[in-house]
């Protein structure tokens, strides 16, 4: 069964806010591996994604009893563990809380610098294992609050509606953000790619 | 990218990359591409880019058994550690 496919319904909201331990063990299984990867995604250190996953489990069991249902559990349970990262990012890097706000996430959109076509290169070039570790690396780079948008919209799937509901947004703000973050990754790899392809000799010397 | 006209449109590309435009500005967009190589890079590089970090993201989650069996302990929930299918 695909666990990340369960449905809402297959829970019982009463026997959870009840405190039911196996109806919570249940719940457990089926959305630690998700909780576990946005962690991974959102701070890039196996230690803190098990710290996160561990806090968002111990504080959705205190607070289930208060779960009014308005959201879907794996949004609610998505809100915890996006807090819980954010918190830690301002934690490790030492950010003020005003981080996020003295770069404006929802400021106009910088404009494009590296103009390279590097949609052409092999498949096994795009997807290497280099290349796989210098894209999450390039997320990491991302501010945390386009960080957290990315990840919840294009690594984990959810819709503008959801990651709206998650992060307590505007859907028009998640918007914005994605469409920032999604232009600075793709500066970031254009750079990295760039590199690849002189070195592989797809491009003539000066022709970026 | 110097084109004021350029600029203009960037907000809107992440949106017409989803396919998440209303026609008439889609429509202005693909006009634009037609007279302007770089938008057409910008545009073609960044549909890739949503496009690997999809393809990367498509892999189930892993979670590595003793991060599992660290987790039930500190929820007690051990006796649900292996459920039986």
């Amino acid at each position: 069964m695909d666990r990340e496919k369960r449905k809402e319904e297959d829970f019982s909201l009463p026997r959870l806010r009840a405190g039911d331990r196996a109806e919570f063990a249940r719940l457990v299984d089926a959305y630690s591996g998700v909780i576990y990867r946005l962690g991974l995604k959102m701070l890039d250190d196996p230690q803190d994604a098990e710290d996160i996953l561990q806090e968002t489990f111990i504080k959705a069991y205190r607070y289930l009893k208060d779960f009014d249902g308005r959201s879907s559990l794996s949004t609610w349970l998505y809100r915890i563990a996006t807090n819980e990262a954010l918190m830690l990012i301002r934690k490790r890097k030492n950010v003020p809380l005003s981080f996020d706000e003295a770069l404006d996430p929802d400021q106009e959109i910088e404009k494009p610098l590296q103009i390279l076509d590097w949609c052409c290169m092999p498949e096994k070039e795009l997807m290497s294992a280099e290349a796989r570790l210098y894209m999450q690396q390039a997320v990491e780079q991302l501010s945390p609050g386009l960080r957290a948008v990315f990840v919840l919209r294009d690594i984990e799937g959810l819709s503008t509606e959801e990651t709206s509901r998650v992060l307590n947004l505007s859907e028009s703000a998640v918007k914005t953000r994605l469409s920032r973050a999604r232009m600075r990754l793709r500066e970031l790899l254009t750079a990295y790619f760039g590199e690849r392809m002189s070195a592989l000799g797809l491009v003539e010397p000066g022709d970026d | 990218m110097d084109h004021e006209h350029c600029h203009s449109l960037l907000n809107s590309l992440s949106d017409y990359v989803e396919g998440d435009l209303s026609e008439e500005l889609c429509a202005e967009i693909e006009r634009h591409l037609q007279s302007c190589e770089n938008c057409r890079v910008v545009i073609d590089t960044l549909r890739k880019t949503v496009y690997l970090y999809h393809a990367t993201a498509a892999d189930p989650p892993v979670m590595p058994q003793d991060v599992k069996e660290r987790l039930y302990t500190r929820l007690d929930l051990n006796e649900f550690l292996n459920p039986s299918p």
